[in-house]
Parts: C-alpha cells; structure tokens; sequence
C-alpha cells in the first residue's frame, strides 16, 4: 500500500515539476532571462554591498503574482497557513471582502481598494504582483521601482531612525522605510507608519497602525537575490509571520526595458461597467 | 480507482492554480469547470488594464444572437503569452472557448481563441500554430 502512495506523490510531483518547467518555457516576459535558460550555470561571487540591477523572479513571471495571498501564507484553508490573528485581527480581517480565497466575493462587490487604482501600498506590491524591479542606490537611499503600476519606493540608509509611531505621524501608503547593511551581503530594512486602508495581500490580510515590515535581501552570488519579507504586527497578530520566505530574483541585462503597466481609472470604469458587475449580476 | 481519483484532483489543483494566473480580479462569479464553445464575430477588442476583453456576437442555441463579454488577462501578461493589441479585429469569425459566469449573463473568461486559418490563441499559454506573431492587422 505504502508504494502506491508513494507512486501517486511521485506522479504529483512529476506533474508539478513538469507544469512549472512548462510554465517557465512557454509563458515569459519577452527579453527577460530566467535560471532554467542557463541549466549549468555556476555564477560568480555576489558583488559586495550591491543590490543594483534590474530583477525579475528567477524562476519566471508568474512566481511571485500571488492571487490568493502572499506566497508563503496563501490563503489556501490548510493548518500550515493559517495566520495567528488577535480577536481585534480577526475582527479586521472579516471586515476586508478579497476577490479571492476561500471568502471571496464577485469583484464588483469587493471592498478591495486595489484594483481602484486606489494605491496598493506597502507591502502588498510584493505579496501579490511581485514583477520586473529596478533597484538603484545612492550613498544615503535604496530606490526600488516596481513594474506593477509603476510604483517606487525609497529606503534611507543614511542612518537616520524610523519615526515613532503614534498619533501625530502621517500615515503613509508607501510607509517609512529605514534599511542597513547587516554584513556585505545582506540588505535589512524595517518599514512603519503604512496606512491602515492598504491590505497586506490579495485575500485581505489586514495591518493596523502598529505593523513593522521586515525585508531582507540576499545576494546570494553575482546573478541571484533572495528576498524575505516579515510581518511583525502585534496588534493583529500574535506573532511574527514569514510571507515571502527567500523568493529568488535574477540580475537582467542592463539593456531590459520594464515594459508599462499602469493602473488608470477610466480604463478600470469601463472594465467594471462593461465586465465585472455584469459578471456578477449587478444591476445599475 | 482511488489513484486514479487522486491524480485527477492533483490535476484539476494544477489547473485551478494556472486559472489564478490568469484572473487577478476574481474568480467567484465564474461557473469553474464549464466551458463554451461558439462561433464568434469580434465587435470589440479592449486592450486595456486591469484585464483585457474581447467583445462580440454568437448564437445561443436557439439562434438568438447576444452580445458577449469575455476578458483575459492584464497586457504584460497578454504579452507574455504572445497576445498584441491587434488580435483580433472588428470582424473577424472565431471559435472561442469561454468559462462563463454563474449569472447567466453573456458574461465569461475566455480561455481559447481558433481563428479560421487554424491560428490558436490561449490565455494558458503561449501563442500557437503562428498565433499573434503574425502579421499585426
């Protein structure tokens, strides 16, 4: 009996394989480079205190656009990914109707503030459309500009301290950001102050005003990052929680133009009007 | 039988999971599963965010002509799956295969496109038989 379990997860896990190999080879950003186009590759040593570059997911396009929730903690219903809420998380948490996941409701009808071209704020960039990123710094900032609705955001590393949250501080979308070299390698920023009208990710992870964000970025070696990123929000959460967990991103030539993808309204009116409460029966 | 039940529900997750590539929007109101089969004359092609869609007109089967709205995905992703702005044109005579909503509206996602010189395009996939390599029209 024990082999024939054995043969259906080895068959499982062959169709997994072959479905994200096919994946990577069949649908790609024209231009863009990924590992399984270098299958012997040997990179060379990681640059130091480097993190410039033009970056798309290592493993292909789709790796890090994350519908059902952040990559690490989808919103899939299992023991493994559910979130230690606080009766006051939960209790946001029910208030946010996500497109997606287990409570998901027709589009029209969800309170999503996204896909509004509402800004989609900090960290949710990564934990649902983590595409093509250009990271740039200067002696005193790490700039990042993501493809995704062509955002950007700025980490201080001019040693300055984050501001002390409370009530006299703006909140911002973007949120703070303070970030340092932990060693030659390793990139750590900490952001605070993020609106609390901003989701953590597509199936409406809530935050609240006391939430730390934790990013951590690995130059693994020449060609590659590793990017993790921690909620730390003891308000809504009992404890801290991994929702990127080392995702690999791959250094693209220099030459590679990150194509536009923008969220404008009257676009989004349209698809509404025309698509979306149709699809979900609304009458206007 | 159990094995084989097994690997169908592996099968179906796989898929699930590449239907959530390809609609970032929501899924609730989509009949998950059902599939249509028409014959289409394109009114409308939008390429446009947050999701691309294809309007156009085919019969139910019982020859009453509605007017059909179907989307895909954003453009990058389009794109990357070999799809331009100018697929389709005011016109053309397609075979589309459509997951449509639960509503029962002429409301769906389309999954498939078979244009009459055999050129297949697939919200799946990349472009296939030439799909939208060919000449822009």
């Amino acid at each position: 009996m024990s082999h024939r379990f054995a043969i259906v997860g080895l068959t499982a896990a062959a169709i997994v394989c072959f479905s994200a190999i096919a994946f990577n080879q069949a649908v790609r950003v024209p231009g863009a480079e990924y590992d399984g186009d270098f299958p012997n590759e040997k990179p060379g040593p990681a640059p130091r205190r480097d993190l410039t570059g033009i970056w798309e997911p290592a493993r292909g396009p789709g790796d890090a656009i994350q519908a059902t929730g952040a990559k690490n903690m989808p919103d899939s219903g299992r023991p493994e990914h559910a979130l230690p809420f606080t009766p006051e998380g939960l209790k946001a948490n029910l208030a946010n109707r996500p497109a997606w996941g287990p409570r998901m409701v027709a589009s029209a009808l969800s309170n999503d503030p996204q896909p509004t071209c509402e800004p989609q704020g900090w960290p949710r960039i990564i934990l649902h459309n983590y595409r093509t990123a250009q990271i740039l710094q200067t002696p005193k900032q790490v700039l990042i500009l993501y493809q995704f609705n062509r955002k950007w955001r700025n980490i201080w590393t001019d040693g300055r301290a984050n501001p002390k949250v409370d009530d006299f501080l703006e909140p911002r979308f973007w949120g703070y950001t303070v970030g340092r070299w932990q060693d030659d390698y390793t990139f750590v920023a900490e952001s605070v102050g993020m609106d609390e009208r901003t989701w953590l990710d597509n199936v409406g992870r809530p935050h609240s005003w006391e939430a730390r964000v934790e990013e951590r970025y690995v130059r693994r070696d020449a060609k590659h990052i590793d990017v993790t990123l921690t909620i730390n929000d003891p308000t809504y959460y009992s404890k801290p929680w991994v929702a990127l967990d080392r995702l690999p991103l791959r250094l693209q030539q220099d030459t590679f133009d990150i194509r536009e993808m923008e969220c404008s309204p009257s676009e989004f009116a349209r698809y509404q009007k025309e698509f979306a409460e149709p699809a979900a029966g609304v009458q206007k | 039988m159990k094995y084989a039940l097994t690997a169908f529900i592996v099968t179906l997750g796989i898929l699930a999971g590449s239907a959530s590539m390809i609609a970032h929007h929501g899924a609730a109101t989509f009949d998950t599963g059902k599939e249509l089969v028409m014959e289409a004359t394109v009114t409308e092609w939008v390429w446009s965010n947050p999701h691309c869609f294809l309007k156009f007109d085919a019969k139910d089967p019982n020859g009453t002509v509605r007017s059909w709205t179907v989307e895909t995905s954003n453009p990058p992703d389009m794109v990357n799956r070999g799809w331009t702005r100018r697929s389709f044109k005011a016109g053309d005579q397609v075979k589309v295969t459509v997951e449509p909503v639960k509503s029962g509206n002429p409301v769906g996602r389309l999954l498939m496109a078979t244009f009459a010189d055999g050129r297949i395009l697939s919200t799946r996939g990349p472009a296939t038989q030439g799909g939208s390599e060919a000449a822009p029209r």
